[in-house]
Formats: C-alpha cells, structure tokens, sequence
C-alpha cells in the first residue's frame, strides 16, 4: 500500500522511516549546534501529542504558540496537528492587551510557551482569557516556583507514560487527519480591524511547499536558517512546510541577537529575509569599508564597479566580454567570495526577498556578488506562495510569474486575483470577511493592485486601496513614492500624504544608524534621535535625498505631479508598540495621519515650524511624552519629462 | 511569589565585632551582622559608610583589627582571599576589573582558574586531565553565558563593551567560578532603569536557581527594598540599624542617617 504523505504529522514519519538519521533540526546550545535527526524529532513528538492527549488536549482544539524560533516550539506545532488538533503561532514581542484579542478569539485553552516572559504574559491576561487554563514552558529558567504551569519536560515525562498505557493511539490519531483538515491558524496582521484568523489546511501548505521546491528544485540537503517570527506565513511555509515536504534541515539560532554569527557558522543554502534585513547587512558592509584600510577599501570599490557592470549578467549566464570574465574570476577570488563568507552567504544556491519593496542598488549589489537573490509575492491567505522570479529571469520592479498551479489574474479595477490550491479555507468564525476577499468563481482578492508587464512578470503597484488621484486628477500611488524615499539609506521609514490634495508631502524617520555614522564623520554632536533628526545638516541631507526621488519622478510617465513638495523629519521612530506599525513593520497609514494631523497640517498650509507633544509607550508598557519643535523643510520640484513608463 | 517560597537555611557567616582602621581614619567600628544561606543580604549606607571596606573584610582583602569572622563554623581573626576564594566566595568590583583587551569568553574563563588542576605542560599539549578540564571548563562557562544572555557578545572585546553589559560580564566571571555566596560591590551603579531591571532579575534569578547566597551594596533604595531579605545600615563605619526591608523603611536612625537630622 502507498504511504500517504498528505498531512503533515504523516510526512514526519515518512522522513523517519526514509532518512532516520538524516539532520532535521539543529539549535545552537551553549555554544554547541546539537542536532536532532528525523528519527529523534518523530519520537520526540510522539511523546508530546501523547503528552497533551493525556492532558486532555482534543481534536479540533487550538494550541497557542508563542516565543522565538525554537525547536521544541516547532515540534510543537506537528504534536498539535497529530492530535487533529490546530497550532495558533503567535507574535513573540506583542504585548499582553494584543495577545488577549486572539487567545479569546480562538477559544486557547492550551498553550506552549517559551520561557519565564511569555510565562509571566500568560499569567497576565489569565484572568480575561477564561478557556486558557494549561500552559506549558520550554525553558525553566526563573520559573521554579510557579506552580500553575508545567515544564515541556514533564509534559514528555506525562506522553511517555500515556503512550506505554495506550501503545495503538498514536498511529490513531494520525489516521484520523485529513489532508482538508484545518493544520494551522495564523492571524493576520491586519493593517485594518481586528486581526482575522486565516484558517490554512494541510493540504494547501503542502501543495505550496511542494510547488516551491519544484520551481527551485529543493532537496533534502538544503540547510536555512529559521529566524523569522513563527506567526508570520513565509517562516511558516520556509522552515515548516517546505522542511517537512523536502526533508531539509532547519537551524534555530541561539538567539535573536546572535542572528548574523549564527548565519555565518551554518552557511545556508536557501535563505529568506526581508529586505530590510538584506539593507541592514549591507549598511555594515559599507560602514566596516569606510573604516578600512585605503589598500582594501580602493581594491572593494575597482571590484564593485566590475560586479554592477557584469555580475548579475554572469549569474543569469548571459554573454559577457572576455575582459570584464577575467576581472569578475579575480573579483571573486578576492573580494566577492570573503564578502559571501562575512554575510554567511557562501553556500546560498536560492535567496528570496518579499514583504517590501527592495532597493535598486541593494538587489543589485547581492546579485551583482553572485547571489542569486530573487523575489516572491504573497499573503498569508495564499501561503505565501502566489508568484516567484525564475533563475535568469530575475527583475528588480516585478514579483515574478505565477508560481506552479496558482492561476493569478488582473480584475476590472486593476486588482490582482488568485485561484488555487494554497488559497486559504477560511477566516476563523468570520463568515462575512471570507465571502467578501473570495469571488463567486474561487478567487482571492489580495486587495494590491499591479498588472502583466510584457514578459509575463506580476508588477505591483501598491495598495489598490491606497492608490488615489490627486486633486488635479492624475494618479496618486503613495507606497510607490515612499518605496523610492526608503531605497536611500538615510531614510528608515517614509509616510506620504496627497489622496485629493493638489500636491504631495512626506514624513521621514532618519535611519540612526546611517545618519548617525555620517554624523560623526562630519564631527556633528547629537544627544539622540530627536536630536538628531533636527540638525539643519541631516534635513539639507535629507532634502537632497527627496530631490532627487523628485527628479526621478518628474522623468516617468504619469507621476510627475506626486513630486515630494514639503516633508519633515519626525521626532520618534515609528513603532509597533505605539501602533504606528503593525507587527510585520508596515505603516498603518490612516493612524498616522490621525494622530499627527496637526503636523499634515502644518506642511500643506505652508508653515515653517510647528510644535507636537507625542505619547510613547516605553518597552516596560510605562508611557513617556515627547514634545519637540519640527522644522518643515521645501523640497524643489522639477518640471516632468516624462517619456520613461512608471 | 519566588522569594516567599525560597527556604533560607541556617547562619554561615557570622562577623562579630569588626573594627578597622586606616591610620587614624575609623572605617569600620565594632560592626556584628551575620548572613544566612540562601538569602539576599543588603548593605546599605550613605557615601563613606564603610560598606566596601565590609565586603573587603569577608573576602579578605582588609584584615580588620579587632573581631571574629565565623564563616560555615570555622571562626577566624581575619579572611585570606585564596581561602575565601576556595570556600566558594566570589565577587565583583565597584569599578570593573576586567581584561578589557580579552574576549567575554576569556574572561568568564578566568573565573574558573581555580578548577584547573592540570599542570602548565599537560596544559600546553592538550591531552588527558587539561583537555577533560577544559571541555568541563567550558561548558559550565557557556551555562553562565546563556544564563545572563551574553551570548552575542562571546567573541567580543570586553573594552568595546557598553557599561552596563560590562558589568554583566562581571558577575558572569563571579558565576564560573560557582560560588556559593556571592559578594556584590554596587552592582547596579551607573545604570538605566532598563538595566537595573535586567540585572535585578539576574541577581534574583541566581539566588533561586543556583541557591547562590547574595551580599549586595547597593545605592538604589527601590532595588534594595524590592530585592533583599534583609538589611544591614552603616553610617560613619557603625551599624545603625539591621532588619528586614520593611523595618528598615521605618527606622527613624535610617530616616536620619539619610535625610540628616536638624541639631
């Protein structure tokens, strides 16, 4: 009889059976990576769906998982599902009043958490939850007097037993899964509303882990690194469901702040990151090579500047001169391969990028070294797994084209539209929002709007919500603006205002890290960030950063008019925990406009300087006002040319 | 919660009667306190109380002229610090005392000097008793490191370090050496209150897990009142006042000492 592998629990067996001791996982401890074979993470999860069954844990229940990016909180996930039941990953950095909404919300009576933080949050909010009474932990540390919840031990210690007492229930309970079972729940960041939960059966997951590895050609000897939140999709579809269909290991850091060491010493060969990560890596490349030596420094910049001419061209085996092959095999053997080495990208054979638009110059830089960074496109209604670059057809203003058996169509209103296997079953308990985002014929509405370009490739545009006129008509698309203002690296976070108005101006938060470096090159004092950000020298920067995106829109087609006239540099970074941000760091753009009204204000009316008093929640909930005079800065305009097409 | 169910054992340091004098200058004068296992121990007082000099009298630094220190039973005139040191007393400094050109691994490693038995040659080939040490060595280090959350900082420098983390590295070093009383100088001097929380917790986090009994100078009364069991005040290098947190808090000497009287 064939093994059937179509949920996930069955899959891990059959990797127990086919590849026993081949790495599943490995997590750095004390210094050391430990490794746990396929065969360990079987018996392992055995002992713990055994574990929460003896403790009462029943199909169809929700299991909350909240913390880092550990093993046992992975292991976790397959238990819960082997008992028909449904994970719930949640965001380790909310706060407590977030967590409630969807504990209450999925009905969480049992929860694995990782350690005396997520602990002492559960306790907290304990009293407004009251279906949550079973919470486990994975480390002890601090919490050997709590006596109201249980150590991930003793719940292996309970399993064991229970298996040994009933020996036939876990191969039961895995024959009872079906592959149109609900395996995970994930809620939405939602930049609107309340967050909605995004019912995901084994089936899609596993329909879109396979495409993926299909499209890539993905084996059981890829090795990524699991550091993205296990509440987002992508970590989601990248260290479980493409790990559990391919049989690939996975390696959990030893902590958030170890990261990049952690990344070096694995060497993985399949890597997702945002791009802000892709930006951050590269910031520290240039800050450490301005502070090189001139030797080194002159030998990295002749050698770029052979990369941007014909690096990516290599890696998409196009022609190439012979001259410019020569220099580039040179390059590599002394500065691209040791620079793959410092990022921990020497052994990469597939990079992806999505969730934000990536700068001109930072994709080209990586792929330009010879990585071959590509980009992707989807939600956590699709799995993320809707569109993908293929190898040598890789662009920078496209997501790719549609991805195996997912159908991608452009609706009347521009909308982009899916239909396919990975698309979710439903929202949790949310009937009217499921109705409203699929269409009569099973397309999902992803709420963007983009088009075709000539070669088949999906382009976005932005928001199709988002995307207005201005109040002379023409077409106003703020991500688009605000992507061009954050490709520069003094620029972290950017809000454009302009729907209806007769021009168009910005909010901008510095980037401290690269402001505050060509700050002290330039021996300019600063006592912090708000400091900072007033410095006339950091707004003449600044405003030549806006001017130039000016220029680049006065020369495409169509956009001229949503040049960039006024902006300000904000007192305080946009945050999550004062709701600027959601959780995934994307603007809640209505919010912002809300709560700094006085300051949108300020710029279309023309004045030179306003005052703004701010609340901001400190990381311990205490809350702080910052009051700080801002100094609205012109920006010059330029007439359009307008032949290039947006 | 976890400082009520921890269970405080029996007197182990019992000091009686200490005076020292530098010259003419009286810095301690006739001071009785003791110290029972397990518990957070506070010595509080305002600036020249002579609350340094007491720590350098337990672990030996200072050897007082006068009194008696009784430590698990053995009582003796005065402390020395390899004795202190080997009956598992360790500490950290007012100023960090640190190898700031050392990595944060080398530095912890210091603090287990006193468990490497092999000999220099054994040592520098690497083979037998110094390698077995060594992996030993090592993993206890490593505990302490994931302990206090100094794991991204392993490999660097300790001068290129923030204060508050060099402070961490500290009491990591004090920690190899697995003490079981643990005399700390001023452990959140200088510090933000973010850091203060953090190192409250670690200090409280050392007393449950290891069961470590805890000496603290410390100038953060909130810290103090939250964190100790009990208290002992200096003021001009004599006791004023001894008792726990909410005894002291009412203390009409400690009132005094700290806001001055009207003469």
């Amino acid at each position: 009889m064939e093994e059937l592998q179509d949920t996930f629990p069955r899959l891990l067996l059959h990797h127990a059976r086919v590849r026993p001791t081949h790495p599943a996982t490995r997590e750095k401890d004390l210094g050391i990576w430990q490794t746990w074979t396929w065969g360990d993470v079987a018996a392992e999860v055995r002992a713990l769906a055994c574990g929460l069954a003896a403790q009462g844990f029943k199909r169809g229940m929700h299991l909350a998982i909240i913390g880092d990016n550990r093993p046992r909180l992975y292991w976790s996930m397959c238990a819960a599902q082997a008992l028909g039941g449904i994970p719930v990953p949640m965001y380790q950095d909310a706060p407590a009043a977030d967590i409630v909404f969807v504990l209450n919300d999925a009905e969480i009576a049992y929860a694995i958490v990782e350690d005396q933080e997520q602990v002492d949050k559960m306790l907290e909010v304990q009293s407004q939850v009251p279906t949550l009474a079973h919470i486990y932990f994975d480390n002890d540390r601090g919490l050997r007097n709590y006596h109201t919840v249980t150590s991930y031990e003793r719940l292996l210690e309970l399993g064991r037993e229970f298996d040994a007492a009933h020996p036939s229930f876990y191969a039961g309970a895995i024959a009872q899964g079906a592959a149109d079972d609900i395996a995970i729940m994930l809620y939405t960041s939602g930049t609107t509303g309340k967050p909605k939960g995004v019912c995901q059966t084994h089936h899609a997951l596993i329909s879109a882990a396979r495409g993926g590895i299909e499209f890539d050609h993905l084996t059981a000897g890829e090795s990524i690194l699991s550091y993205l939140p296990m509440a987002w999709v992508g970590d989601n579809l990248f260290s479980y469901a493409q790990a559990m269909v391919a049989g690939f290991t996975i390696n959990c850091p030893e902590s958030g702040d170890t990261v990049m060491t952690d990344l070096r010493e694995i060497g993985p060969t399949y890597y997702f990151a945002p791009p802000r990560v892709f930006e951050n890596l590269l910031t520290q490349v240039m800050i450490r090579m301005e502070d090189a030596s001139a030797i080194k420094r002159g030998l990295f910049h002749h050698f770029m500047a052979v990369a941007r001419r014909s690096g990516a061209e290599i890696l998409d085996g196009k022609a190439v001169g012979l001259g410019d092959r020569i220099q580039y095999a040179l390059g590599n053997v002394l500065v691209y391969g040791p620079l793959r080495n410092v990022l921990g990208m020497s052994r990469i054979r597939v990079a992806y990028t999505a969730g934000a638009a990536i700068g001109p110059d930072l994709f080209r830089f990586y792929r330009s070294i010879g990585i071959n960074l590509k980009q992707l496109y989807g939600q956590t209604e699709t799995c993320a797994y809707v569109c993908l670059q293929p190898d040598g057809g890789v662009r920078l203003d496209t997501v790719g084209v549609p991805a195996p058996n997912v159908e991608v169509k452009i609706g009347d209103n521009g909308e982009v539209l899916v239909r396919g296997p990975m698309l979710l079953k439903e929202y949790y308990k949310r009937p009217d929002a499921t109705a409203e985002s699929i269409d009569a014929d099973g397309y999902f509405r992803t709420g963007d709007a983009g088009f075709f370009d000539d070669a088949g490739q999906l382009k976005i545009i932005d928001r199709s919500k988002d995307v207005g006129k201005l109040a002379n008509g023409s077409m106003y698309a703020p991500n688009y603006i605000e992507n061009k203002l954050k490709f520069f690296p003094h620029i972290k976070e950017a809000v454009v205002f302009g729907a209806n108005r007769d021009g168009v101006c910005a909010f901008i938060n510095i980037d401290i890290g690269s402001v505050g470096n060509w700050a002290e090159r330039r021996g300019i004092a600063y006592s912090g960030y708000a400091d900072l950000a007033q410095k006339p020298e950091v707004r003449q920067l600044l405003r030549e950063c806006v001017e130039k995106v000016n220029a680049e829109l006065a020369a495409e087609h169509g956009v001229a008019d949503s040049q960039v006239r006024r902006f300000l540099i904000l007192h305080k970074e946009l945050d999550p925990d004062d709701d600027e941000l959601t959780r995934t760091r994307k603007v809640r753009r209505g919010f912002v406009a809300e709560k700094y009204a006085v300051l949108v204000d300020a710029l279309f009316s023309g004045k030179k300087v306003e005052h703004i008093e701010t609340l901001v929640r400190l990381e311990d909930g205490r809350t702080n006002m910052v009051a700080a005079d801002l100094v609205l800065e012109d920006a010059t305009t330029y007439p359009p040319t307008g032949k290039l097409a947006a | 919660m976890s400082i009520a169910a921890r269970r405080i054992g029996d007197v182990i340091l019992k000091l009686d009667n200490i005076s020292l004098a530098f010259g003419g200058v009286k810095a301690l004068t006739d001071i009785s306190f003791d110290v029972r296992e397990h518990e957070v121990r506070a010595i509080i007082g305002p600036n020249g109380a002579g609350k340094s000099s007491m720590l350098n009298v337990i672990n030996g630094v200072y050897r007082p002229q006068h009194g008696t220190i009784n430590f698990r039973g053995k009582e003796r005139r005065d402390m020395d610090t390899h004795e202190a040191a080997e009956n598992g007393i360790a500490r950290t400094f007012q100023n960090i005392a640190l190898f700031r050109g050392m990595s944060v691994l080398d530095n912890v490693m210091t603090g287990r000097n006193l468990r490497m038995k092999a000999s220099f040659i054994e040592q520098a080939i690497w083979v037998g008793r110094a390698r077995r040490e060594e992996l030993e060595n090592r993993r206890r280090v490593e505990e302490v490191i994931d302990f206090l959350e100094i794991q991204h900082i392993r490999k660097t420098p300790v001068g290129r370090l923030p204060y508050g983390l060099q402070k961490r590295v500290e009491l990591a070093r004090a920690l190899a050496a697995e003490p079981s009383m643990l005399l700390l100088d001023e452990p959140m001097a200088g510090m933000n209150v973010e850091e203060k929380q953090d190192m409250c917790r670690f200090v409280l986090d050392v007393n449950e897990q290891y069961g470590t009994t805890i000496v603290l100078i410390e100038h953060d009364m909130g810290v103090v009142m939250d964190i100790s069991d009990r208290v002992v005040v200096l003021d001009y290098g004599k006791k004023i006042a001894d008792g726990t947190p909410a005894e002291i808090r009412a203390n009409q000497a400690v009132i005094d000492a700290y806001l001055g009287v009207a003469h």
